[in-house]
Protein backbone atom coordinates (compact mmCIF):
# COMPACT_ATOMS: atom_id res chain seq x y z
CA UNK A 1 0.00 0.00 0.00
CA UNK A 2 1.46 3.56 -0.97
CA UNK A 3 0.03 6.36 -0.04
CA UNK A 4 0.23 10.01 -0.27
CA UNK A 5 -1.33 12.60 1.96
CA UNK A 6 -2.00 15.51 -0.97
CA UNK A 7 -3.23 19.02 0.90
CA UNK A 8 -3.85 21.25 -2.16
CA UNK A 9 -5.81 23.78 -0.10
CA UNK A 10 -2.80 24.43 2.21
CA UNK A 11 -0.68 25.78 -0.09
CA UNK A 12 0.26 29.42 0.35
CA UNK A 13 -1.26 31.91 -2.19
CA UNK A 14 1.39 33.30 -4.68
CA UNK A 15 1.75 36.70 -2.61
CA UNK A 16 2.57 34.77 0.37
CA UNK A 17 5.32 33.04 -1.10
CA UNK A 18 6.60 36.17 -2.85
CA UNK A 19 6.84 37.75 0.69
CA UNK A 20 9.23 34.98 1.88
CA UNK A 21 11.44 35.11 -0.75
CA UNK A 22 12.05 38.83 -1.08
CA UNK A 23 12.11 38.79 3.21
CA UNK A 24 15.61 40.17 5.21
CA UNK A 25 17.16 37.33 7.03
CA UNK A 26 16.15 37.19 10.28
CA UNK A 27 12.96 39.45 9.56
CA UNK A 28 9.36 39.44 11.04
CA UNK A 29 8.43 37.07 8.42
CA UNK A 30 10.33 34.58 8.90
CA UNK A 31 11.00 34.99 13.07
CA UNK A 32 7.28 35.10 13.23
CA UNK A 33 7.12 32.07 12.02
CA UNK A 34 9.43 30.52 14.63
CA UNK A 35 7.62 32.07 17.50
CA UNK A 36 4.49 31.13 16.95
CA UNK A 37 4.07 27.45 18.07
CA UNK A 38 0.87 26.47 16.85
CA UNK A 39 2.06 27.55 12.95
CA UNK A 40 1.18 24.53 10.49
CA UNK A 41 3.88 22.03 9.95
CA UNK A 42 6.76 21.76 7.52
CA UNK A 43 6.56 18.03 7.02
CA UNK A 44 4.14 15.61 8.86
CA UNK A 45 5.43 12.17 8.54
CA UNK A 46 2.59 9.45 9.92
CA UNK A 47 3.86 5.62 10.29
CA UNK A 48 6.22 5.61 7.67
CA UNK A 49 7.36 2.00 6.55
CA UNK A 50 9.49 1.52 3.49
CA UNK A 51 10.99 -1.66 2.31
CA UNK A 52 13.86 -1.68 -0.06
CA UNK A 53 13.64 -3.79 -3.39
CA UNK A 54 16.10 -6.78 -1.95
CA UNK A 55 13.27 -7.16 1.19
CA UNK A 56 14.87 -5.28 3.99
CA UNK A 57 12.72 -3.12 6.04
CA UNK A 58 14.50 -0.25 6.22
CA UNK A 59 11.77 1.73 8.47
CA UNK A 60 8.88 0.89 10.46
CA UNK A 61 6.21 2.93 11.44
CA UNK A 62 8.24 6.42 11.87
CA UNK A 63 6.38 9.21 12.80
CA UNK A 64 7.73 13.14 12.95
CA UNK A 65 6.52 16.31 12.75
CA UNK A 66 8.84 18.90 11.29
CA UNK A 67 7.78 22.49 12.65
CA UNK A 68 9.21 25.85 11.31
CA UNK A 69 12.15 27.10 12.76
CA UNK A 70 13.72 23.97 14.24
CA UNK A 71 16.94 22.33 14.43
CA UNK A 72 16.33 19.10 14.25
CA UNK A 73 19.38 16.27 15.00
CA UNK A 74 18.88 12.92 13.76
CA UNK A 75 20.94 10.59 15.67
CA UNK A 76 21.43 6.66 15.42
CA UNK A 77 23.77 3.86 14.93
CA UNK A 78 24.55 3.15 11.88
CA UNK A 79 22.15 1.20 9.52
CA UNK A 80 18.92 2.60 11.39
CA UNK A 81 17.77 4.16 8.78
CA UNK A 82 18.88 8.19 9.36
CA UNK A 83 19.29 9.18 5.52
CA UNK A 84 16.75 6.65 4.10
CA UNK A 85 14.31 8.79 6.62
CA UNK A 86 15.95 12.04 5.41
CA UNK A 87 15.83 11.26 1.77
CA UNK A 88 11.61 10.49 2.32
CA UNK A 89 11.63 13.40 3.96
CA UNK A 90 13.27 15.28 0.66
CA UNK A 91 10.67 13.36 -1.50
CA UNK A 92 13.36 11.60 -2.81
CA UNK A 93 11.98 7.75 -2.75
CA UNK A 94 8.76 6.22 -2.27
CA UNK A 95 7.28 4.98 0.42
CA UNK A 96 5.76 1.48 1.66
CA UNK A 97 3.42 2.56 4.31
CA UNK A 98 1.94 5.57 6.02
CA UNK A 99 1.84 8.54 5.09
CA UNK A 100 4.15 11.68 4.04
CA UNK A 101 2.73 15.48 4.13
CA UNK A 102 4.04 18.36 3.71
CA UNK A 103 1.79 21.00 4.45
CA UNK A 104 3.49 24.59 4.30
CA UNK A 105 4.96 23.34 0.81
CA UNK A 106 4.44 24.09 -2.90
CA UNK A 107 3.90 20.70 -4.30
CA UNK A 108 4.47 19.34 -7.52
CA UNK A 109 2.60 17.59 -9.83
CA UNK A 110 4.11 14.27 -8.33
CA UNK A 111 2.74 15.05 -5.48
CA UNK A 112 6.14 16.22 -4.19
CA UNK A 113 7.98 19.01 -2.73
CA UNK A 114 9.06 21.68 -4.97
CA UNK A 115 11.82 23.51 -4.62
CA UNK A 116 11.28 24.54 -1.21
CA UNK A 117 14.14 21.79 0.81
CA UNK A 118 17.75 22.15 -0.36
CA UNK A 119 19.27 18.68 0.35
CA UNK A 120 23.44 19.03 1.53
CA UNK A 121 25.04 15.21 1.09
CA UNK A 122 27.66 13.48 3.04
CA UNK A 123 30.29 14.13 0.42
CA UNK A 124 30.19 17.46 -1.67
CA UNK A 125 28.94 16.12 -4.36
CA UNK A 126 29.86 19.47 -6.93
CA UNK A 127 30.50 18.83 -11.00
CA UNK A 128 33.96 18.71 -11.32
CA UNK A 129 33.37 20.21 -14.94
CA UNK A 130 32.25 23.65 -13.12
CA UNK A 131 33.03 26.20 -11.68
CA UNK A 132 31.89 27.30 -7.91
CA UNK A 133 29.86 29.61 -9.41
CA UNK A 134 28.60 27.35 -12.09
CA UNK A 135 27.65 24.83 -9.09
CA UNK A 136 26.05 26.98 -7.18
CA UNK A 137 23.78 28.20 -10.18
CA UNK A 138 22.52 24.81 -10.78
CA UNK A 139 19.35 25.14 -9.19
CA UNK A 140 18.68 28.39 -10.38
CA UNK A 141 19.89 26.97 -13.75
CA UNK A 142 17.10 24.19 -13.16
CA UNK A 143 14.83 26.28 -12.86
CA UNK A 144 15.09 27.82 -16.02
CA UNK A 145 16.79 31.19 -14.73
CA UNK A 146 19.52 33.14 -17.08
CA UNK A 147 23.45 33.25 -15.41
CA UNK A 148 22.65 36.89 -15.32
CA UNK A 149 19.08 36.99 -13.06
CA UNK A 150 20.69 34.54 -10.99
CA UNK A 151 23.85 36.11 -10.28
CA UNK A 152 22.92 38.46 -7.18
CA UNK A 153 21.70 35.24 -5.63
CA UNK A 154 24.63 33.40 -6.51
CA UNK A 155 27.37 35.80 -4.85
CA UNK A 156 24.66 36.24 -1.89
CA UNK A 157 24.91 32.51 -1.04
CA UNK A 158 28.76 32.42 -1.67
CA UNK A 159 28.95 35.29 0.88
CA UNK A 160 27.15 33.68 3.23
CA UNK A 161 29.46 30.81 3.57
CA UNK A 162 32.71 33.23 3.08
CA UNK A 163 33.37 32.12 -0.92
CA UNK A 164 32.98 34.92 -2.51
CA UNK A 165 36.70 35.33 -3.75
CA UNK A 166 36.26 31.41 -5.15
CA UNK A 167 33.23 31.82 -7.26
CA UNK A 168 35.65 31.07 -10.35
CA UNK A 169 37.47 28.27 -9.24
CA UNK A 170 37.20 24.92 -9.84
CA UNK A 171 36.15 22.36 -6.87
CA UNK A 172 39.10 20.20 -7.55
CA UNK A 173 41.28 23.65 -6.49
CA UNK A 174 39.40 23.83 -3.20
CA UNK A 175 40.11 21.90 0.41
CA UNK A 176 37.17 19.64 1.55
CA UNK A 177 35.61 22.11 4.04
CA UNK A 178 35.52 24.73 1.12
CA UNK A 179 33.59 22.20 -1.11
CA UNK A 180 31.49 21.37 1.70
CA UNK A 181 30.96 25.35 1.83
CA UNK A 182 30.01 25.20 -1.75
CA UNK A 183 27.62 22.60 -1.48
CA UNK A 184 26.15 24.36 1.61
CA UNK A 185 25.92 28.00 -0.30
CA UNK A 186 24.42 25.54 -3.07
CA UNK A 187 21.69 24.44 -0.89
CA UNK A 188 21.21 28.04 -0.01
CA UNK A 189 20.89 29.69 -3.32
CA UNK A 190 16.90 28.54 -3.57
CA UNK A 191 16.16 30.17 -0.47
CA UNK A 192 14.84 27.06 1.35
CA UNK A 193 12.21 27.17 3.71
CA UNK A 194 14.06 23.18 4.97
CA UNK A 195 17.91 22.34 4.61
CA UNK A 196 18.44 18.45 5.00
CA UNK A 197 21.97 17.64 5.85
CA UNK A 198 23.36 14.07 5.60
CA UNK A 199 26.07 14.04 7.82
CA UNK A 200 27.90 16.47 5.61
CA UNK A 201 30.88 16.87 7.67
CA UNK A 202 31.60 13.36 8.90
CA UNK A 203 34.78 13.28 6.10
CA UNK A 204 36.20 16.18 7.22
CA UNK A 205 38.40 16.88 10.24
CA UNK A 206 37.66 18.42 13.62
CA UNK A 207 38.96 21.47 13.53
CA UNK A 208 37.49 22.47 9.94
CA UNK A 209 34.02 20.56 11.02
CA UNK A 210 33.72 22.30 14.22
CA UNK A 211 34.02 25.96 12.29
CA UNK A 212 31.43 24.93 9.66
CA UNK A 213 29.13 23.54 12.47
CA UNK A 214 29.53 27.29 13.82
CA UNK A 215 28.60 28.96 10.42
CA UNK A 216 25.53 26.32 9.99
CA UNK A 217 24.68 27.45 13.34
CA UNK A 218 25.26 30.90 12.38
CA UNK A 219 22.77 30.69 8.85
CA UNK A 220 20.26 28.92 11.13
CA UNK A 221 19.98 32.54 13.11
CA UNK A 222 19.83 34.62 10.83
CA UNK A 223 17.80 33.64 7.60
CA UNK A 224 15.81 31.37 10.28
CA UNK A 225 15.76 28.31 8.02
CA UNK A 226 14.87 24.96 9.64
CA UNK A 227 17.56 22.06 9.41
CA UNK A 228 17.47 18.60 9.74
CA UNK A 229 20.69 17.35 10.67
CA UNK A 230 21.37 13.94 10.44
CA UNK A 231 24.85 12.39 12.42
CA UNK A 232 25.82 10.00 14.22
CA UNK A 233 28.44 12.33 16.95
CA UNK A 234 26.72 12.64 20.32
CA UNK A 235 28.93 15.87 20.33
CA UNK A 236 27.61 17.45 17.15
CA UNK A 237 23.82 16.91 18.05
CA UNK A 238 24.47 18.29 21.24
CA UNK A 239 25.77 21.36 19.73
CA UNK A 240 23.63 22.09 16.89
CA UNK A 241 20.38 20.87 17.92
CA UNK A 242 17.10 22.31 19.67
CA UNK A 243 15.40 19.33 19.25
CA UNK A 244 16.95 15.92 19.40
CA UNK A 245 15.24 13.02 17.71
CA UNK A 246 17.52 9.15 18.70
CA UNK A 247 16.55 6.52 16.24
CA UNK A 248 16.81 2.45 16.84
CA UNK A 249 17.63 -0.16 14.23
CA UNK A 250 16.40 -3.14 12.32
CA UNK A 251 13.87 -1.78 11.62
CA UNK A 252 14.53 1.91 12.31
CA UNK A 253 12.31 3.90 14.12
CA UNK A 254 12.14 6.79 16.42
CA UNK A 255 13.34 5.77 20.01
CA UNK A 256 13.34 9.09 21.30
CA UNK A 257 12.08 12.71 20.70
CA UNK A 258 13.01 15.46 22.91
CA UNK A 259 14.07 19.16 22.79
CA UNK A 260 17.51 20.47 23.95
CA UNK A 261 17.21 24.22 25.53
CA UNK A 262 19.54 25.54 26.47
CA UNK A 263 20.75 29.51 28.67
CA UNK A 264 23.58 29.87 26.88
CA UNK A 265 24.66 31.33 23.45
CA UNK A 266 25.89 28.16 21.23
CA UNK A 267 29.71 28.97 21.39
CA UNK A 268 33.13 28.41 22.08
CA UNK A 269 32.19 28.81 25.76
CA UNK A 270 28.67 26.74 25.56
CA UNK A 271 31.38 24.24 24.61
CA UNK A 272 32.74 24.07 27.72
CA UNK A 273 29.86 24.59 29.68
CA UNK A 274 28.94 22.14 32.58
CA UNK A 275 25.56 22.40 30.87
CA UNK A 276 26.65 21.08 27.31
CA UNK A 277 28.10 18.07 29.10
CA UNK A 278 25.36 17.48 30.75
CA UNK A 279 23.42 17.90 27.50
CA UNK A 280 26.18 15.57 25.82
CA UNK A 281 25.39 12.95 28.97
CA UNK A 282 21.43 12.93 28.16
CA UNK A 283 21.99 12.41 24.43
CA UNK A 284 24.89 9.52 25.39
CA UNK A 285 21.89 7.75 27.64
CA UNK A 286 18.90 8.08 24.87
CA UNK A 287 21.53 6.91 22.27
CA UNK A 288 22.74 3.79 24.42
CA UNK A 289 18.72 2.89 25.04
CA UNK A 290 18.45 2.83 21.41
CA UNK A 291 21.29 0.78 20.84
CA UNK A 292 21.11 -1.20 23.78
CA UNK A 293 17.59 -2.76 22.83
CA UNK A 294 18.96 -3.60 19.45
CA UNK A 295 21.19 -6.67 20.89
CA UNK A 296 17.77 -8.17 22.69
CA UNK B 1 61.67 15.81 -12.56
CA UNK B 2 62.03 13.85 -9.73
CA UNK B 3 65.09 12.73 -10.54
CA UNK B 4 66.10 16.11 -11.92
CA UNK B 5 65.46 17.52 -8.48
CA UNK B 6 67.34 15.01 -7.00
CA UNK B 7 70.56 15.83 -9.10
CA UNK B 8 70.41 19.61 -7.75
CA UNK B 9 70.17 18.62 -4.00
CA UNK B 10 74.05 18.22 -2.50
CA UNK B 11 74.49 14.79 -2.28
CA UNK B 12 74.75 14.02 1.77
CA UNK B 13 78.71 13.47 2.45
CA UNK B 14 79.20 12.51 6.00
CA UNK B 15 77.59 12.14 9.12
CA UNK B 16 74.03 12.01 7.32
CA UNK B 17 72.21 10.87 10.51
CA UNK B 18 73.25 13.61 12.74
CA UNK B 19 72.85 16.26 9.95
CA UNK B 20 69.21 15.39 9.79
CA UNK B 21 68.75 15.52 13.49
CA UNK B 22 70.70 18.61 14.30
CA UNK B 23 70.73 20.84 11.13
CA UNK B 24 68.10 19.19 8.92
CA UNK B 25 66.46 22.65 7.62
CA UNK B 26 69.86 24.07 6.52
CA UNK B 27 71.26 20.70 5.23
CA UNK B 28 68.66 20.73 2.65
CA UNK B 29 68.85 22.97 -0.24
CA UNK B 30 65.80 23.27 -2.01
CA UNK B 31 66.41 24.41 -5.61
CA UNK B 32 64.99 27.80 -6.12
CA UNK B 33 62.16 29.30 -8.38
CA UNK B 34 65.07 30.21 -11.25
CA UNK B 35 66.75 27.35 -10.94
CA UNK B 36 63.15 24.97 -10.71
CA UNK B 37 62.34 26.60 -14.31
CA UNK B 38 65.14 25.92 -15.93
CA UNK B 39 64.86 22.47 -14.97
CA UNK B 40 61.69 21.86 -16.62
CA UNK B 41 62.46 24.22 -19.23
CA UNK B 42 65.45 21.12 -19.74
CA UNK B 43 63.07 18.58 -18.78
CA UNK B 44 60.76 19.50 -21.74
CA UNK B 45 63.83 20.32 -24.59
CA UNK B 46 65.04 16.61 -23.68
CA UNK B 47 61.75 15.06 -24.05
CA UNK B 48 61.65 16.77 -27.92
CA UNK B 49 65.34 16.25 -28.51
CA UNK B 50 65.42 12.70 -27.35
CA UNK B 51 63.19 11.13 -29.86
CA UNK B 52 64.27 13.03 -32.60
CA UNK B 53 68.02 12.14 -31.85
CA UNK B 54 67.03 8.22 -31.83
CA UNK B 55 65.25 8.66 -34.98
CA UNK B 56 67.87 10.67 -36.84
CA UNK B 57 70.24 7.59 -35.66
CA UNK B 58 68.33 4.91 -37.16
CA UNK B 59 67.70 6.40 -40.03
CA UNK B 60 71.30 6.99 -40.51
CA UNK B 61 71.92 3.58 -39.61
CA UNK B 62 69.56 2.73 -42.41
CA UNK B 63 71.69 4.78 -45.04
CA UNK B 64 75.26 3.78 -44.15
CA UNK B 65 73.83 -0.05 -44.21
CA UNK B 66 72.01 0.17 -47.54
CA UNK B 67 75.39 2.12 -48.94
CA UNK B 68 77.54 -0.31 -47.58
CA UNK B 69 75.68 -3.70 -48.42
CA UNK B 70 74.95 -1.81 -51.98
CA UNK B 71 71.64 -3.32 -51.58
CA UNK B 72 69.51 -3.17 -54.57
CA UNK B 73 67.24 -0.03 -54.55
CA UNK B 74 64.17 -2.35 -55.44
CA UNK B 75 64.53 -4.33 -52.45
CA UNK B 76 65.52 -1.29 -50.24
CA UNK B 77 66.08 1.87 -51.47
CA UNK B 78 67.87 4.60 -48.56
CA UNK B 79 66.53 7.38 -46.76
CA UNK B 80 67.77 9.23 -49.66
CA UNK B 81 66.16 7.74 -52.82
CA UNK B 82 62.79 7.91 -50.19
CA UNK B 83 63.45 11.90 -50.13
CA UNK B 84 63.51 12.18 -53.42
CA UNK B 85 60.20 9.81 -54.60
CA UNK B 86 58.60 12.09 -52.05
CA UNK B 87 59.11 14.93 -53.84
CA UNK B 88 59.18 13.65 -57.45
CA UNK B 89 56.12 11.50 -57.22
CA UNK B 90 54.56 14.58 -54.71
CA UNK B 91 51.91 14.99 -57.53
CA UNK B 92 50.22 11.25 -57.19
CA UNK B 93 50.98 11.04 -53.24
CA UNK B 94 49.01 14.22 -52.68
CA UNK B 95 45.86 13.80 -54.22
CA UNK B 96 46.18 10.40 -52.39
CA UNK B 97 46.58 11.81 -49.23
CA UNK B 98 43.97 14.08 -49.56
CA UNK B 99 41.39 10.93 -50.36
CA UNK B 100 42.73 9.07 -47.46
CA UNK B 101 42.38 12.12 -45.22
CA UNK B 102 39.08 12.77 -46.13
CA UNK B 103 37.52 9.36 -45.78
CA UNK B 104 39.21 8.96 -42.41
CA UNK B 105 37.71 12.41 -41.42
CA UNK B 106 34.44 11.49 -42.74
CA UNK B 107 34.07 8.63 -40.93
CA UNK B 108 35.15 9.61 -37.60
CA UNK B 109 32.98 12.45 -37.73
CA UNK B 110 30.08 9.88 -38.89
CA UNK B 111 31.35 7.33 -35.66
CA UNK B 112 31.14 10.68 -33.62
CA UNK B 113 27.97 11.50 -34.53
CA UNK B 114 26.46 8.10 -34.58
CA UNK B 115 28.44 6.53 -31.69
CA UNK B 116 27.52 9.46 -29.43
CA UNK B 117 23.61 9.31 -30.47
CA UNK B 118 23.15 5.82 -30.52
CA UNK B 119 24.90 5.72 -26.61
CA UNK B 120 22.41 8.27 -25.80
CA UNK B 121 19.59 6.61 -27.06
CA UNK B 122 20.86 2.68 -25.60
CA UNK B 123 20.74 4.53 -21.90
CA UNK B 124 17.31 5.97 -22.21
CA UNK B 125 15.74 2.40 -21.30
CA UNK B 126 17.22 -1.28 -20.81
CA UNK B 127 14.85 -2.30 -23.65
CA UNK B 128 16.39 -0.46 -26.34
CA UNK B 129 19.83 -1.62 -24.77
CA UNK B 130 19.05 -5.10 -24.81
CA UNK B 131 17.42 -4.97 -28.43
CA UNK B 132 20.48 -2.84 -30.00
CA UNK B 133 23.46 -3.37 -27.98
CA UNK B 134 24.32 -7.34 -29.61
CA UNK B 135 23.92 -6.19 -32.88
CA UNK B 136 26.81 -3.42 -32.64
CA UNK B 137 29.00 -6.04 -30.91
CA UNK B 138 28.42 -8.00 -33.34
CA UNK B 139 29.50 -5.64 -36.35
CA UNK B 140 32.83 -4.98 -34.11
CA UNK B 141 33.81 -8.23 -33.33
CA UNK B 142 33.51 -9.29 -37.31
CA UNK B 143 36.55 -8.18 -39.14
CA UNK B 144 36.17 -5.78 -40.88
CA UNK B 145 38.26 -6.95 -43.88
CA UNK B 146 35.42 -9.74 -44.46
CA UNK B 147 33.34 -7.84 -44.58
CA UNK B 148 34.09 -4.96 -46.98
CA UNK B 149 33.52 -7.40 -50.27
CA UNK B 150 29.89 -7.01 -49.14
CA UNK B 151 30.06 -3.42 -48.65
CA UNK B 152 31.57 -3.21 -52.14
CA UNK B 153 29.09 -4.79 -53.55
CA UNK B 154 26.09 -3.11 -51.72
CA UNK B 155 27.26 0.80 -52.02
CA UNK B 156 26.99 2.75 -54.85
CA UNK B 157 30.32 4.00 -55.14
CA UNK B 158 33.76 2.96 -54.00
CA UNK B 159 34.12 5.96 -52.20
CA UNK B 160 30.98 5.34 -50.04
CA UNK B 161 32.04 1.64 -49.47
CA UNK B 162 35.49 2.68 -47.93
CA UNK B 163 33.25 5.51 -45.40
CA UNK B 164 31.38 2.63 -44.71
CA UNK B 165 33.94 0.52 -43.60
CA UNK B 166 35.92 3.16 -41.43
CA UNK B 167 32.66 4.34 -40.19
CA UNK B 168 32.08 0.27 -38.97
CA UNK B 169 35.37 0.11 -37.31
CA UNK B 170 35.45 3.93 -35.72
CA UNK B 171 31.89 3.51 -34.68
CA UNK B 172 32.54 1.01 -31.79
CA UNK B 173 35.31 1.89 -29.45
CA UNK B 174 33.19 5.74 -28.95
CA UNK B 175 29.79 3.75 -28.42
CA UNK B 176 30.79 1.29 -25.67
CA UNK B 177 32.79 4.17 -24.23
CA UNK B 178 30.30 6.62 -24.62
CA UNK B 179 27.62 4.30 -22.61
CA UNK B 180 30.08 3.33 -20.27
CA UNK B 181 30.19 7.42 -18.83
CA UNK B 182 26.52 7.94 -19.01
CA UNK B 183 26.28 5.04 -17.44
CA UNK B 184 29.29 6.33 -14.61
CA UNK B 185 27.78 9.38 -13.52
CA UNK B 186 27.75 10.12 -9.56
CA UNK B 187 24.37 8.72 -8.05
CA UNK B 188 23.99 11.62 -5.33
CA UNK B 189 24.41 14.24 -8.15
CA UNK B 190 21.44 12.01 -10.05
CA UNK B 191 19.68 12.60 -6.31
CA UNK B 192 20.20 16.19 -6.76
CA UNK B 193 19.15 16.97 -9.86
CA UNK B 194 16.05 15.03 -8.97
CA UNK B 195 15.68 16.99 -5.94
CA UNK B 196 15.65 20.09 -7.94
CA UNK B 197 12.88 18.67 -10.01
CA UNK B 198 15.35 18.40 -12.87
CA UNK B 199 13.84 17.05 -16.52
CA UNK B 200 14.77 14.36 -18.61
CA UNK B 201 16.73 16.62 -20.93
CA UNK B 202 17.95 18.75 -18.53
CA UNK B 203 19.54 16.08 -16.92
CA UNK B 204 21.03 14.78 -19.56
CA UNK B 205 22.55 18.14 -20.75
CA UNK B 206 23.85 19.90 -17.78
CA UNK B 207 24.82 16.26 -16.14
CA UNK B 208 25.28 13.17 -18.22
CA UNK B 209 27.27 14.80 -21.15
CA UNK B 210 29.49 16.52 -19.09
CA UNK B 211 29.86 13.63 -17.15
CA UNK B 212 31.01 11.43 -19.95
CA UNK B 213 33.25 13.77 -21.61
CA UNK B 214 36.81 12.39 -20.57
CA UNK B 215 34.84 8.53 -21.31
CA UNK B 216 34.04 10.56 -25.08
CA UNK B 217 37.63 11.52 -25.36
CA UNK B 218 38.92 8.23 -24.67
CA UNK B 219 36.91 6.64 -27.45
CA UNK B 220 37.91 9.95 -29.66
CA UNK B 221 41.52 8.61 -29.45
CA UNK B 222 40.92 5.22 -29.67
CA UNK B 223 38.07 6.05 -32.69
CA UNK B 224 40.61 8.44 -34.49
CA UNK B 225 43.63 6.00 -35.22
CA UNK B 226 40.77 2.96 -36.06
CA UNK B 227 39.66 4.70 -38.55
CA UNK B 228 42.70 5.16 -40.61
CA UNK B 229 43.55 1.90 -40.36
CA UNK B 230 40.08 0.90 -41.49
CA UNK B 231 40.25 3.59 -44.28
CA UNK B 232 43.35 1.88 -45.31
CA UNK B 233 42.14 -2.17 -44.86
CA UNK B 234 39.27 -0.96 -46.66
CA UNK B 235 40.92 -0.13 -49.72
CA UNK B 236 43.15 -2.55 -49.95
CA UNK B 237 40.08 -4.75 -50.14
CA UNK B 238 38.77 -2.39 -52.86
CA UNK B 239 41.64 -2.35 -54.59
CA UNK B 240 40.17 0.83 -56.78
CA UNK B 241 42.29 2.02 -58.95
CA UNK B 242 42.44 5.89 -60.85
CA UNK B 243 42.35 9.50 -60.32
CA UNK B 244 40.18 8.82 -56.69
CA UNK B 245 42.32 6.12 -55.32
CA UNK B 246 43.88 7.21 -51.75
CA UNK B 247 47.37 5.73 -50.32
CA UNK B 248 46.75 2.34 -49.92
CA UNK B 249 46.41 1.95 -53.96
CA UNK B 250 49.32 3.53 -54.39
CA UNK B 251 50.57 1.63 -52.36
CA UNK B 252 49.64 -1.64 -53.18
CA UNK B 253 50.30 -0.18 -57.12
CA UNK B 254 53.88 0.76 -55.88
CA UNK B 255 54.65 -3.02 -54.87
CA UNK B 256 53.68 -4.77 -57.97
CA UNK B 257 55.35 -2.39 -60.09
CA UNK B 258 58.85 -2.70 -57.56
CA UNK B 259 59.02 1.38 -56.85
CA UNK B 260 59.77 0.59 -53.35
CA UNK B 261 61.16 4.09 -53.10
CA UNK B 262 57.43 5.45 -53.86
CA UNK B 263 56.02 2.80 -51.21
CA UNK B 264 58.03 4.12 -48.71
CA UNK B 265 57.11 7.64 -49.79
CA UNK B 266 53.53 6.70 -49.04
CA UNK B 267 53.90 4.72 -45.97
CA UNK B 268 55.81 7.69 -44.37
CA UNK B 269 52.71 9.65 -45.57
CA UNK B 270 50.53 7.52 -43.87
CA UNK B 271 52.46 7.24 -40.80
CA UNK B 272 52.66 11.39 -40.31
CA UNK B 273 48.75 10.83 -41.20
CA UNK B 274 48.85 8.87 -38.25
CA UNK B 275 50.48 10.67 -35.91
CA UNK B 276 48.48 13.62 -37.07
CA UNK B 277 45.27 12.47 -36.13
CA UNK B 278 46.68 10.77 -32.93
CA UNK B 279 48.15 14.69 -31.75
CA UNK B 280 44.93 16.26 -32.97
CA UNK B 281 42.89 13.92 -30.77
CA UNK B 282 45.02 14.24 -27.73
CA UNK B 283 44.89 17.95 -28.44
CA UNK B 284 41.23 18.22 -28.08
CA UNK B 285 41.02 15.62 -25.26
CA UNK B 286 43.69 17.71 -23.61
CA UNK B 287 41.98 20.94 -24.77
CA UNK B 288 38.29 19.80 -23.08
CA UNK B 289 39.46 18.04 -20.10
CA UNK B 290 42.56 20.34 -18.88
CA UNK B 291 40.39 22.54 -16.15
CA UNK B 292 38.72 19.43 -14.14
CA UNK B 293 39.52 16.29 -14.91
CA UNK B 294 41.93 14.25 -13.33
CA UNK B 295 43.21 12.49 -16.16
CA UNK B 296 44.69 16.01 -17.49
CA UNK B 297 45.88 17.43 -14.40
CA UNK B 298 49.99 17.25 -13.23
CA UNK B 299 50.20 15.54 -9.93
CA UNK B 300 51.47 18.05 -7.30
CA UNK B 301 53.65 16.53 -4.59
Amino acid sequence: MIRFARTCAGRPSPDAELSMVTAEPGSTALSTARSTPSSRPLVAMDAVSKVFSNGTLALSGMSMTVRPGEFISLLGPSGCGKSTALRIIAGLGGISEGSIDWPSFRINARGLPDGDISFVFQEPTLMPWQTVFGNVYLPLRLKGLSKKAAADKIYAALESVGLEDFADAYPRELSGGMKMRVSIARALVTEPKLLLMDEPFAALDEITRQKLNDDVLALWKATGITVIFVTHSVYESAYLANRIVVMKARPGRVHADFPLHTSLERDVRYRTSEEYRQACADVSAKLSEAMGGEEH
Amino acid sequence: MTSANEDLQPAPTTDHAGASKSKAPAAVQLPTRESAAAIKRRDRLLTILVPICVIAFLIAFWQIMVTVNETPHYILPGPDLVVKSLISDWHILLPALWVTTKITIASLALALIGGGGMAILLVQSRWIEVALYPITVILQVTPIIAIAPLILIYAPTTQSALLICAFVVAFFPILSNMVQGLKSVDHNLLNLFELYGASRWQTLIYLKLPASLPYFMTGLRIGGGLALIAAVVAEFAAGSAGAGSGLAFRLLESQFRLNISRLFAALFLLASLGVLIFALTSFISWWTLHRWHESSLKREN
